[in-house]
């Protein structure tokens, strides 16, 4: 096996069949571009998902003024019924699976809720009497916000307990719907270079048919045979994929980090380390699908 | 050398054989012509003996080889101790003379010096030493011709198939390179020819295997064309 005469075969391909080869190129380039930023997005997703779920707290509203009769029968909490719920917290079934937890007055409850809607109408006619105290529970693992839910539904005083995590599910469902639909989209598009290239490599092989006819007549084998063709379908995915994760890399540290991040101060969003992660991925997607695609494409036109 | 017994061989849709009950033994050193009508079988008869194709029916031996029960992965290999050349030589059109023939001994791996060394002297047997450097449409038929000659001897093979290797030459050309055929033929390699050059036949009065609508009709050693009746 001479492996220089294999090389030069395979560029007179790629030479022969210029358009071809940048068809395999662009249409390897823009979906491995789409699949890396649908994978960013993915990890963008879960890392607020993480961040936000790591600062999201149980709320254990007591009665207020205005609150509904049904939940609050004895109006406004009492102090011992702050008392009760602070014991109730400090309980032996109940503290191995709590963090740590403040309890938000009147006062506070205004200020934040001041700041919150600054600007807005409520915020004038809004008195601190209506506002509920609370106790905000942070839990060790915030999966296990159940135990606090039971604990305080129905407690005598407590209005309604919330998990934040509800509100933040809900976000997050939506997120993730459509960083998988921007996946299944690349998968697609995954799907219809490899059927390009498996056509340019049956065409590249029509149009060398004589060679091929030579080459069987004078005993090469297959293997010598079809590695040209796997090798141009491989050289033109690669050229390919390594523009698609030089994309990636420019869109990460022009956009995400360049105009998105100093208009959002406050998100971790994905930066080129990550990028740097998902660029060996694309190229090695990009040659195992040319690798899989041309290969398969001669070995069906060479049994013919 | 070449064992054929009782081999039919039958296309499909062809609403008859194209080889009818064909049997036939070949030795080391044999000459034989091939002839008979268009349609008669005779590429068929050569195409099994190179294992392009399988027979239907019976058993095809070539250099000692099943090729009925051969590996397809051994198909390469068999083929290199074969030489076939055709009426219209199949030379790679973008290659020099010197590459089309270093080409057949490159694809199965042969080393440069085997070929520097093969190589001109494959040319130089065809008398073609001079034009090594050429592109075969700078050729005459007759040279092209004998540069696939070259290219199916560089690697000296037991065997040479040659399927109307004159059919697209003028008689003069045929005859040049029937000499080269014979020459080759004294070296110890086996010839089956596929012909229907009657001039070259008579000439050459060698083995002479008749083909008749799939059938072997006549096999006579030291014949001609038409037969003694
Ligand atoms: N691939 C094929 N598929 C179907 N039929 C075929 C095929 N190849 C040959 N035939 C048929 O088989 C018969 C024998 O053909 P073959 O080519 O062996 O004849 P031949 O003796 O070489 O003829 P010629 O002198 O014209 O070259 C013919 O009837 C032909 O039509
Ligand atoms: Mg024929």
């Amino acid at each position: 096996m001479r492996l220089s005469t294999v090389f030069r075969e395979a560029v007179s391909g790629l030479r022969r069949n210029v358009a071809m080869v940048v068809s395999i190129i662009l249409v390897t380039f823009l979906s491995l571009t789409f699949v890396g930023t649908a994978s960013l997005l993915q990890m963008q997703v879960a890392q607020m998902k993480n961040y936000w779920y790591d600062k999201a707290e149980v709320a254990v509203y007591l009665c207020s003024t205005i609150s509904p009769a049904n939940a609050c029968p004895q109006g406004q909490a009492s102090e011992d019924i702050k008392t009760a719920v602070t014991a109730k917290l400090n309980e032996d079934t109940l503290k191995p699976f709590i963090n740590n937890f403040y309890f938000e007055d009147h006062a506070q409850a205004y200020k934040h809720f001041q700041e919150q809607f600054k600007g807005n109408t409520v915020a004038k006619y809004v008195t601190k009497e209506q506002l509920n105290e609370t106790f905000w529970v942070k839990l060790k693992d915030p999966q296990k916000s159940q135990i606090v839910t039971e604990t305080f539904t129905g407690f005598a005083g407590v209005e309604e307990v919330r998990d934040q995590r509800s509100y933040l599910d809900q976000i997050f469902n939506i997120l993730n719907a459509a960083s998988l639909a921007a996946i299944g989209v690349a998968t697609l598009m995954l799907f219809s270079s490899a059927l390009l290239i498996s056509t340019t490599i049956r065409l590249s092989a029509f149009s060398r048919r004589r060679e091929i006819g030579i080459m069987r007549l004078v005993g090469a084998s297959n293997f010598y045979i079809q590695l040209p063709f796997v090798l141009e379908g491989i050289v033109a995915a690669t050229v390919g994929s390594l523009l698609a994760g030089g994309a990636v890399l420019a869109i990460v540290q022009f956009f995400v980090q360049g105009v998105l991040a100093p208009k959002l101060p406050f998100t971790n969003l994905v930066g080129l380390p990550d990028a740097l992660t998902v660029f060996p991925i694309l190229v090695g997607v990009g040659v195992l699908l040319a690798a899989i695609a041309s290969g398969s494409a001669i070995r069906r036109y060479l049994r013919v | 050398m070449i064992s054929i017994s009782n081999v039919t061989k039958q296309y499909k849709g062809a609403p008859r054989p194209a080889l009818d009950d064909v049997s036939i033994e070949i030795d080391k050193g044999d000459f034989v012509f091939l002839v008979g009508t268009s349609g008669s079988g005779k590429s068929s008869l050569l195409r099994l003996m190179l294992r392009e194709d399988v027979p239907s029916k019976g058993s095809v031996s070539v250099l000692g080889e099943n090729l009925v029960a051969i590996a397809s992965r051994r198909i390469p290999q068999f083929r290199r101790n074969i030489g076939m050349v055709f009426q219209d030589f199949r030379l790679l059109p973008n290659k020099t003379i010197f590459e089309n023939i270093a080409f057949s001994l490159e694809v199965t791996g042969a080393s440069r010096s085997k070929i520097a060394d093969k190589v001109p002297a494959a040319l130089n047997l065809v008398g073609l030493s001079e034009k090594a450097g050429r592109m075969p449409n700078e050729l005459s038929g007759g040279e092209q011709q004998r540069v696939a000659l070259a290219r199916a001897f560089v690697d000296t093979p037991a065997l040479l198939l040659a399927d109307e290797p004159t059919g697209n030459l003028d008689p003069a050309t045929s005859a040049e390179i029937m000499r080269l055929l014979e020459k080759i033929n004294e070296g110890g390699t086996t010839i089956v020819m596929a012909t229907h050059d009657r001039g070259l036949v008579d000439m050459a009065r060698k083995r002479v295997v008749v083909l008749d609508q799939g059938r072997i009709v006549r096999d006579e050693r030291g014949s001609g064309y038409v037969g003694q009746e």
